[in-house]
């Protein structure tokens, strides 16, 4: 009896061992059960079609061309590959005021014969309606919209998800605004880390070094909410002064915020892989008369440079994936960086500042999923990469 | 016979002087910056934090008045999330540390646990608002709050098990061993208790990581504003974190929150140092109880 | 014989741990050292009061005479290690070349004393590499890495890398422990071709090894040094039946 329990708590022990590993797959299935979905997806507003007449050559258009023919920047059929009709938009508001209510029947039930009807007589019309009203796409000539690849997510360069009839789903400019503040981040923090790592190893002594060291966890356990707060009211304000900005909401605030939020990580993992080289090596280069700095500088940190390398990955992988204090203090403008002082916007901060208007299951969710994909990857490779390198370390 | 140049040993030393000055700076520079951010965040909130700030609702707008719905929020948050984490990621560090023999399994384990540290916090609020959220369709709510934030603290929690366990002598395993007991009972009534104090350290800074948390509980728990507190598990509610950010950045009146913000900054501030403080003591009583043996 | 190294009643505390028990010697220059004793007994710590490694341990208190050609090497100014620590070489229990190339592990003693002519650096690896009985071996292969040596080649690359800052002294601590039998062979028969231009310290576990190298030797026991002498004497005809009982076997 005794021995059934004792099993059964076993296995109630093993389960849990492979808890993570369980949601680790669940993550993967849930991210990329939405965010794959949305790839291949039309970017035309849900459960609208566009229609034009029969005789017009146009099959398909884009979401660009979609936002640019309904922000009248494409005017002409023929920029679309088309005759050179001009485009006329209509939209349902418009066939309830050219037709009569007993022509459109109630709930739109003559809907498709009125496009029809609207269509013959005006070449160059192109409209935009929603597919309840349409019972049967006979004699009518629907233009399609190209489906959301791959390619266009990750290249597209407008990042405009509420855009009618049509959302730009471009998430280069996401992709480019979490690459610079993340870079610029580490170059900030690199210096500082460095020294700190070479300081708690090799040139503070022991007291010191025990007062510092907690110092420095204490720093890694600040909520990023506080950090974004403290940019907010600290860094924001004295960018905006001395670089004489309209804003101070910026690509450098957040780098700024970042860098001493990836501080901890790389004084540590820097400080530990410098340590851990064995006692001998620096003695050799101290026995044959280098100062204690020409063996750090050309023994010690070519020995570990693999572990400083490690670190400044894991930093730019956690910097990438930092939410709050980025959001609060970048500016969010979802355009191709211009520069440091200029407003960017990361992907965590997209998802954090959209998903909450986004509705449930539309494209703009599931887009905002994708996202998610993304981020997750990036997350992978860090950790494969900074896992890779300290095995090699460990069989050196 | 090779002649060294006379100079080069002083050069030496005064390259070495200026370095070394230089890596000094540099590193009281960065605890020059925690300082500052924690004089400037003390000393700005400290004028706002009373007794009444700490058990009132807010008021005009959340431009007045208190935070107490807030500390509440995430105080259910942390004991939600903990009961949760807590015995899942101790019994996972035990399989690791005590069962899973070196192996695929166990490196699958470290692996898997250390993707699920590394995946951004962001990711963590997706994923429990598909899944907590929408698809048990719990709702945004304490309950499905707590469970994102339980996920997102299982790493530590297993890490710091796992760490503790293995300070433990095997001798002390091996002696049980030697006098009939069975592995579960071993660990039962000798490993984990001399390991207990180390995983309690675990815990706490996971409250402290908790407590923080803003992006896993955006979508799946945090109200912006509620005029009562929770009433059961399937209710949202304010947090800490999720206030600060909401009153410092979509406030009513920005200017007149400022100083609720700067309160709620502080006693998120009070946390952390209170959660890295008494890890610090747990730590060093710990080590000192191992040293004994 | 001329002494090359001196110590007179030296004592070294590591805080309260009395390592060295009023130790004193002298070693004749040109020969072959060699320093037996069980683990602790304090022969790596007198190996390395030649070059001052000890300083690098904190609260390490040093007490007594120790002279290397008639010149007190504690008394010196600060600035005058550096230059102590190029004329006293040293090489390691296990192998430690730096992560560098074959050629720059060489060069490195040459590059941070200051010496920049590549013409003299390169000549001076050349020289440094044969005199290790190296320089066959990797002379076309000098930019690969130091890593990609055998154990035993990592280890002559650290002798030549001592050698090329023209040391007078080499201390060698253990220096054939972490290598096969051949290597082993290899290292011993380049002790015996140094020790004509060199005086060298030896620390050694293995008490043949020590009688195959040495032509004196010290025997070390709890810090003091019980017995010195001629190797010959020491492993024929032990005058203190403490080290009788050590190269006998009864106890290390």
């Amino acid at each position: 009896m005794a021995g059934i329990v004792e099993k059964g708590i076993e296995a109630i022990i093993k389960a849990s061992g492979y808890f993570t590993s369980l949601i680790v797959l669940l993550i993967v299935l849930f991210l990329f059960r939405e965010g794959i979905s949305f790839l291949g997806s039309e970017p035309i507003e849900e459960g609208y079609a566009l229609y034009t007449s029969k005789s017009n050559p146009v099959q398909k258009v884009t979401a660009t061309q979609i936002k640019d023919i309904f922000d009248q920047k494409i005017l002409l059929w023929s920029e679309l590959g088309g005759s050179t009709d001009s485009i006329r938009r209509y939209e349902l508001d418009d066939l309830k005021s050219i037709f009569s209510e007993s022509e459109l029947e109630k709930n739109f039930e003559n809907g498709a014969s009125c496009v029809r009807k609207l269509t013959d007589s005006i070449p160059g019309s192109l409209i935009l309606i929603p597919k309840a009203a349409i019972a049967s796409e006979d004699g009518l000539h629907k233009v399609h919209t190209d489906k959301i690849d791959l390619t266009e997510f990750l290249s597209g360069k407008e990042w405009f998800p509420t855009a009618k009839p049509a959302g730009l789903f471009g998430s280069l400019p996401l992709f480019l605004g979490t690459l610079l503040v993340s870079l610029m981040a580490i170059l900030i923090a690199l210096p500082f880390g460095m020294a700190g790592a070479i300081y708690l190893a090799e040139i503070a002594d022991q007291k010191i070094r025990n007062i510092l060291k907690p110092l420095i966890e204490l720093l890694s356990g600040i909520p990023s909410v506080v950090y974004g707060f403290f940019g907010l009211v600290v860094i924001v304000p004295w960018i905006q002064k001395t670089l004489g900005l309209p804003v101070g909401e910026s690509a450098l605030a957040g780098s700024i915020v970042l860098a001493i939020m990836a501080l901890p990580t790389i004084i540590t993992v820097s400080e530990d892989s410098i340590r851990t080289i064995p006692s001998d090596v620096r003695q050799a280069s101290l026995a044959l008369g280098a100062s204690q700095w020409q063996t750090i500088v050309r023994v010690l940190i070519p020995y570990a440079a693999s572990g400083i390398g490690a670190a400044v990955i894991l930093g730019i992988g956690r910097a990438m994936g930092e939410t709050m204090a980025v959001l609060m203090v970048t500016g969010n403008a979802a355009v191709i960086p211009h520069g440091l002082a200029h407003p960017v916007r990361t992907i965590p901060a997209t998802i954090a500042a959209e998903l909450g208007e986004a509705p449930y299951g539309g494209l703009h969710f599931k887009a905002l999923f994708a996202l998610g994909c993304i981020l997750f990857l990036i997350t992978f490779i860090t950790n494969y990469i900074v896992d890779s390198i300290s095995r090699k370390r460990k069989l050196k | 016979m090779i002649t060294f140049p006379e100079n080069a040993d002083l050069k030496k030393k005064w390259t070495q002087i200026v370095f070394f000055w230089t890596a000094r700076i540099l590193s009281f520079g960065v605890i020059l910056v925690l300082i500052t951010i924690l004089y400037f965040i003390t000393s700005k909130g400290f004028e706002v934090i009373s007794w009444d700030f700490l058990t009132e609702n807010p008021k005009d707008g959340m431009n007045a008045g208190g935070i107490f719905p807030a500390i509440i929020g995430t105080l259910y948050l942390i004991i939600g999330s903990m009961i949760i984490a807590f015995p899942i990621g101790v019994l996972a560090g035990i399989y690791v540390n005590e069962y899973a023999r070196n192996g695929i399994a166990k490196r699958i384990i470290q692996i898997m646990t250390n993707n699920l540290s590394g995946i951004p916090s962001i990711v963590f609020g997706l994923f429990g608002m598909a899944l907590f959220v929408n698809y048990l369709n719990f709702g945004a709510s304490i309950i499905a709050g707590s469970l994102t934030l339980a996920l997102l603290s299982l790493p530590l929690i297993i890490r710091t098990t796992e760490e503790s366990l293995k300070a433990v002598d095997n001798t002390f395993r091996h002696a049980s061993y030697g006098l009939g007991a069975s592995k579960l009972y071993t660990i039962r009534k000798v490993v984990l208790p001399i390991a207990f104090p180390n995983i309690i350290t675990g815990l706490i800074l996971s409250i402290g990581r908790v407590s923080g948390e803003t992006a896993p509980i955006l979508f799946t728990a945090a109200a912006y504003f509620l005029p009562r507190l929770p009433q059961s598990l399937t209710d949202q509610c304010m947090a800490l974190p999720y206030h600060l950010y909401v009153i410092s950045t979509s406030g009513t009146d920005l200017d007149k929150a400022r100083p609720m913000a700067y309160g709620t900054a502080l006693v998120l501030v009070m946390i952390v140092l209170l959660v890295n403080g008494l890890a610090g003591l747990l730590r060093n009583y710990f080590a000192r109880k191992v040293k004994m043996k | 014989m001329v002494p090359k190294i001196i110590t007179r009643n030296v004592d070294l505390y590591y805080s309260s741990f009395q390592a060295l028990k009023n130790v004193s010697i002298e070693i004749p220059e040109k020969s072959v050292t060699a320093l037996i004793g069980p683990s602790g007994c304090g022969k790596s710590t007198f190996l390395r009061l030649f070059n001052r490694m000890n300083d690098l341990i904190d609260k390490v208190k040093i007490s007594g005479e120790i002279l290397i050609d008639d010149r007190s090497i504690y008394k010196i100014r600060s600035s005058e290690i550096d230059n102590l620590r190029r004329k006293v070489g040293m090489v390691f229990q296990k192998p430690n070349p730096f992560p560098k190339s074959i050629f720059e592990n060489v060069a490195y003693g040459l590059r941070v004393n200051g010496i920049n002519d590549s013409q003299l650096i390169a000549n001076q690896v050349e020289r440094s590499l044969k005199n290790a009985a190296l320089w066959e071996e990797v002379k076309d292969k000098l930019k690969k890495s130091a890593f990609e040596l055998s154990g035993g080649q990592q280890q002559r690359l650290c002798i030549a890398r001592a050698l090329a800052v023209e040391p007078d002294i080499i201390l060698m601590d253990e220096p054939a422990s972490a290598l096969d039998p051949i290597s082993t062979a290899k290292i011993e028969e380049l002790i015996f071709d140094l020790k004509k231009d060199y005086t060298i310290l030896i620390v050694t576990h293995n008490m043949q090894q020590a009688a195959r190298v040495s032509d004196y030797t010290g025997f070390f026991l709890n810090g003091e040094l019980i017995e010195f002498n001629e190797t010959k004497m020491i492993f024929t005809n032990p005058k203190n039946s403490k080290t009788e009982s050590y190269i006998t076997g009864r106890f290390g």
